[in-house]
């Protein structure tokens, strides 16, 4: 859904500038000095707030999030996009960002720590009645495959909720409450 | 969809109408007692007062409970302080939950393994709950100046006699102060009101908002990242290094060489992830390097090999074998596993000469904490080892050569540091399930099994002693157990039910084809040795499991599944299983879909005694067959060369969702104290689909992954 808030956002993250920054040169045990280097500067927009980033262009946006914008909420799992545990949306679809550098970025971010305001999204909702986690840690990117399908499709079928979060490896096995969280989220 | 401004009141009618949908044989959410519909506030207090190691109560009556176990996914950061609130006779509302940090003075085994934590800490967390309850009786007594015989508690409020009553809350000051009473009352089981009735994760809230839990969350002033570049492969050493390209990375702050492995510390995790990829490195084979194939014969040589040693020896063996009619023998095998927690390995460290300060995911911290002492020269009083919670720990956090790792690079870096694996150092870093054979022989004479024997040729470590005094030892007179090994310089260690995840399913299917033999029903062949294992004709020996809750497990199974009465299209295998104190039976239905074979559903009974926290336990046991499901079927790995196989999710098949059966999980009612379920629902789960599988196809499985069957699985 695109508003006047959403356009500008898009257009002033067009912008990238150039800074060359030289790096801390600290000696620590046998390390030599080393020569400058610079990095970009990027500006996102993540749940809704601005944030100009200093990283090398080919910085996975999950390395920013968890590294450089200290919110750890999404998750590192395997850095070549086969288990999901990274999902985030960009303008609404869910995207691995484990494998979205952050020079490629045009549009809006969604993290988990964004999804609502008060963790009240019918999928955390769901996700809260159903006591879905096991250990937990697979749980962000599942709520957000999870939220960006009801969006495309507020009610899917069974079958096409076990398609839309196959991407979503969970590896304590919580699949079924997965399943019947997103159900009932739909109902929300 | 838009998002609703949900009210709690209608939020819990509509929680209620999703019941109905669900596909569970146990109705959690009939025994689950509803919280009012009016929102619950925590009245936080001001003052606390300790009343023991578990537990601290505040001035407006809300209570502290500090979780003693490291938490890796099983739960017990929800059930152990729900046993403590129980006999303390508090309103769970008003409980608040904390990881207790490590502390042997205070605590016994903090440790997250063997599906123990309920089972070894029932006494003394009720003790503790009690024991503090009783304090504020005894005070609220003094205060009424009646006898606290004539007072009682419920849900936090003591009353006394006329009438009188008073929280928890004004009275916990005095309370903490009092004599410990010696002698406690417990309560009757029947009289629980938090016990048994599910309650929810007590971390959800953070959970569902991302905020920061895992030890790869964790963030400190100073900290820089670490990654380690590890020989490829096993048995090599490190000769030298170029890291000339790794530093001119930006952020990399250092690099530095510890044993056979190099270090690379920079400010994020990607810069240290993209250094290291720079690094080249020289490794020489310093033992000769190991492939699959060379396992495969030694651990089929040692399968016949002559011995002497026995883990079990009832009877006469051989000579049940030289009289018998036939003696079958069959073979099976199952690869090396990984563990592939979701979290990968990770580890905080920062030495300093005043203190060492550790934290992350493990599940043997006193052990790790011992091990640092060791590796910096420090005394274990100078270390502390906090516990974050984890991402999965499936056996793999039991061994913190992570944390081992951690503490090596803080000291030499004189830097706090955040060790972290990629997903490539997680599976290809050792500690692997161990490649395993089984042998299982049974002689028939006269139409029944006479003798019975099982040897195991096994990588590096064999099955502990107590396996071999399970089923069917003391159902079959001549019975042996034979454990062989095979040393190998790939590393190997416990995986989720350690030996029984594999032999389980060896043996459950070996007696369904001995039932097809003796043209029996299998349901009856196992009823039948069963009832052989309780009476005067079974051996003298110490057996470990209980033949008539097992029995009853079957029969509920049975029944529960509809065996036998499924009809021509759904192929029903049966599997019945006794692990880590606890029984289960689990029947699985395959049915054909377009000529392949899918299991589509799982029928398990559970034994564990007394239920702690139905809503946790539920998970586990599903949890439990998804994952031996899921790598019995497609869990493959093998060496070439000392080279893993595998490195990513890419060439390392999990199960996924549209591959999980649907489940129903019942438990035999109980007011036996109760055992585990981290493990046990794991065990049961190949056998079941090997036995279906077998019904559906007509192929008996021998290896595992099933996956690698294509003639049968398409």
């Amino acid at each position: 859904m695109l508003n006047i808030v959403n356009i500008i956002c898009i257009f002033s993250q067009n912008k990238k500038q150039k800074k060359y920054i030289h790096t801390d040169t600290k000696k620590l045990n046998h390390q030599t000095p080393k020569t400058s280097e610079y990095m970009e500067e990027y500006t996102l927009t993540i749940n809704n707030k601005t944030q100009t980033i200093e990283a090398d262009n080919d910085t996975p946006l999950l390395w920013v999030l968890r590294d450089q914008l200290n919110m750890v909420g999404t998750k590192y799992g395997c850095g070549i996009g086969q288990c999901g545990a990274c999902t985030v949306h960009l303008d609404g679809v869910a995207v691995r960002s484990c494998s979205l550098p952050i020079s490629s970025i045009t549009g809006a971010i969604t993290t988990i720590e964004g999804l609502s305001e008060k963790g009240d999204h019918p999928v955390q909702q769901a996700w809260k009645e159903h006591d879905v986690p096991q250990c937990g840690y697979c749980q962000a990117g599942q709520m957000m495959t999870a939220s960006a399908l009801l969006k495309k499709n507020p009610s899917p079928s069974d079958e096409e909720i076990q398609t839309a979060m196959n991407g979503n490896i969970c590896r304590c096995g919580t699949y079924l409450r997965i399943n019947k969280a997103v159900k009932t989220a739909a109902k929300l | 969809m838009q998002t609703k401004n949900i009210k709690r009141r209608q939020f819990f009618k509509l929680s209620a109408a999703a019941g109905g949908g669900m596909v569970l044989g146990f109705s959690w959410l009939v025994s689950c007692k509803q919280a009012s519909p009016v929102a619950h506030v925590l009245n936080m207090p001001k003052d606390w007062f300790e009343f023991n190691a578990y537990l601290k109560i505040g001035d407006t009556g809300v209570a502290t409970i500090f979780s003693q176990n490291p938490e890796i996914g099983q739960n017990v950061k929800t059930s152990m302080p729900m046993i403590v609130a129980e006999e303390l006779d508090i309103d769970w509302r008003n409980v608040l939950v904390e990881q207790a940090g490590l502390n042997t003075n205070k605590f016994e085994r903090q440790v997250a393994g063997g599906s123990q934590s309920i089972r070894q800490g029932w006494e003394t967390l009720r003790k503790a709950g009690a024991t503090a309850r009783q304090l504020l009786v005894n005070a609220a007594a003094k205060e009424w100046e009646v006898t606290p015989s004539e007072c009682r508690t419920e849900n936090g409020i003591i009353y006394g006699p006329n009438n009188k009553q008073m929280g928890y809350g004004k009275v916990a000051s005095a309370a903490a102060g009092m004599e410990i009473p010696k002698d406690v009352q417990l309560k009757d089981p029947k009289d629980f009101k938090i016990i048994g009735n599910g309650k929810g994760n007590v971390d959800i809230d953070k959970i569902i908002t991302g905020q920061p839990l895992f030890g790869l969350d964790t963030k400190r002033e100073g900290m820089l990242y670490a990654a380690v570049v590890r020989p490829p492969a096993f048995g090599q050493k490190l000769t030298s290094f170029d890291d000339a390209e790794a530093r001119k990375v930006n952020g990399v702050k250092d690099i530095i060489q510890f044993g056979d492995k190099i270090a690379v510390l920079a400010k994020t995790t990607w810069q240290a992830f993209k250094a290291k990829k720079l690094i080249k490195a020289v490794y020489k084979q310093d033992v000769p390097a190991e492939s699959t194939t060379d396992h495969n014969i030694a651990l089929a040589d040692l399968l016949n090999k002559k011995t002497t040693e026995f883990l079990r020896n009832d009877g006469d063996v051989e000579k049940a074998f030289k009289e018998a009619d036939k003696v079958v023998t069959r073979v099976y095998e199952a690869p090396f596993l990984p563990h592939n927690c979701l979290e990968p390995m990770n580890f905080f460290a920062n030495v300093t000469d005043e203190k060492v300060d550790m934290y992350g995911p493990i599940q043997t911290p006193a052990w790790a904490r011992s091990r640092a002492a060791a590796i910096l020269k420090r005394e274990e009083a100078d270390i502390d080892v906090g516990m974050s919670r984890m991402g999965g720990g499936f056996g793999r956090r039991l061994y913190g050569d992570f944390s081992d790792e951690a503490a090596e690079i803080s000291s030499l870096a004189k830097a706090p540091i955040q060790l972290t694996f990629s997903r490539e150092d997680d599976m290809t870093a050792g500690t692997y399930r161990p490649a395993t054979k089984y042998q299982i022989q049974a002689s028939i004479k006269d139409d029944k099994i006479t003798g019975y024997r099982l040897t195991e040729a096994a990588i590096n470590r064999n099955m502990f002693d107590s396996i071999a005094d399970f089923f069917p030892a003391g159902a079959i007179p001549n019975l042996q157990v034979i454990a062989q090994k095979h040393d190998s310089n790939i590393t190997t260690g416990a995986w989720r039910a350690p030996y029984t995840n594999f032999l389980a399913f060896a043996e459950q299917s070996f007696f369904d084809e001995i039932a097809q033999m003796l043209d029996k029903d299998e349901v009856e062949l196992r009823m039948e040795l069963l009832e052989q294992a309780k009476g005067p004709a079974s051996t003298d020996e110490k057996i470990e499991y209980n033949p008539k809750r097992m029995q009853a497990c079957i029969r509920l199974a049975t029944e529960k599944a509809n065996w036998g009465k499924m009809g021509s299209n759904v192929h029903q295998g049966i599997s019945a299983y006794y692990s880590h104190n606890t029984h289960v039976t689990e029947i699985a239905n395959v049915e054909m879909r377009d000529n392949v074979p899918v299991v589509t559903e799982v029928t398990c009974v559970v034994d564990c005694g007394i239920v702690i926290n139905p809503k946790g336990a539920i998970n586990q046991i599903e949890g439990g067959i998804i994952d031996g499901i899921g790598h019995a079927m497609y869990g493959d790995f093998s060496f070439e060369k000392g080279v893993p196989s595998a490195s990513n999710f890419d060439r390392f098949r999990l199960i996924r969702n549209t591959e999980a059966p649907k489940i129903s999980v019942h438990f035999i009612k109980s007011n036996i104290d109760p055992t585990g379920l981290g493990e046990p629902s794991l065990p049961p789960a190949g056998g079941a689909i090997a036995n279906a599988l077998f019904k559906a196809t007509g192929k008996r499985m021998y290896k595992q992954p099933f996956i690698k069957e294509e003639d049968v699985l398409g």
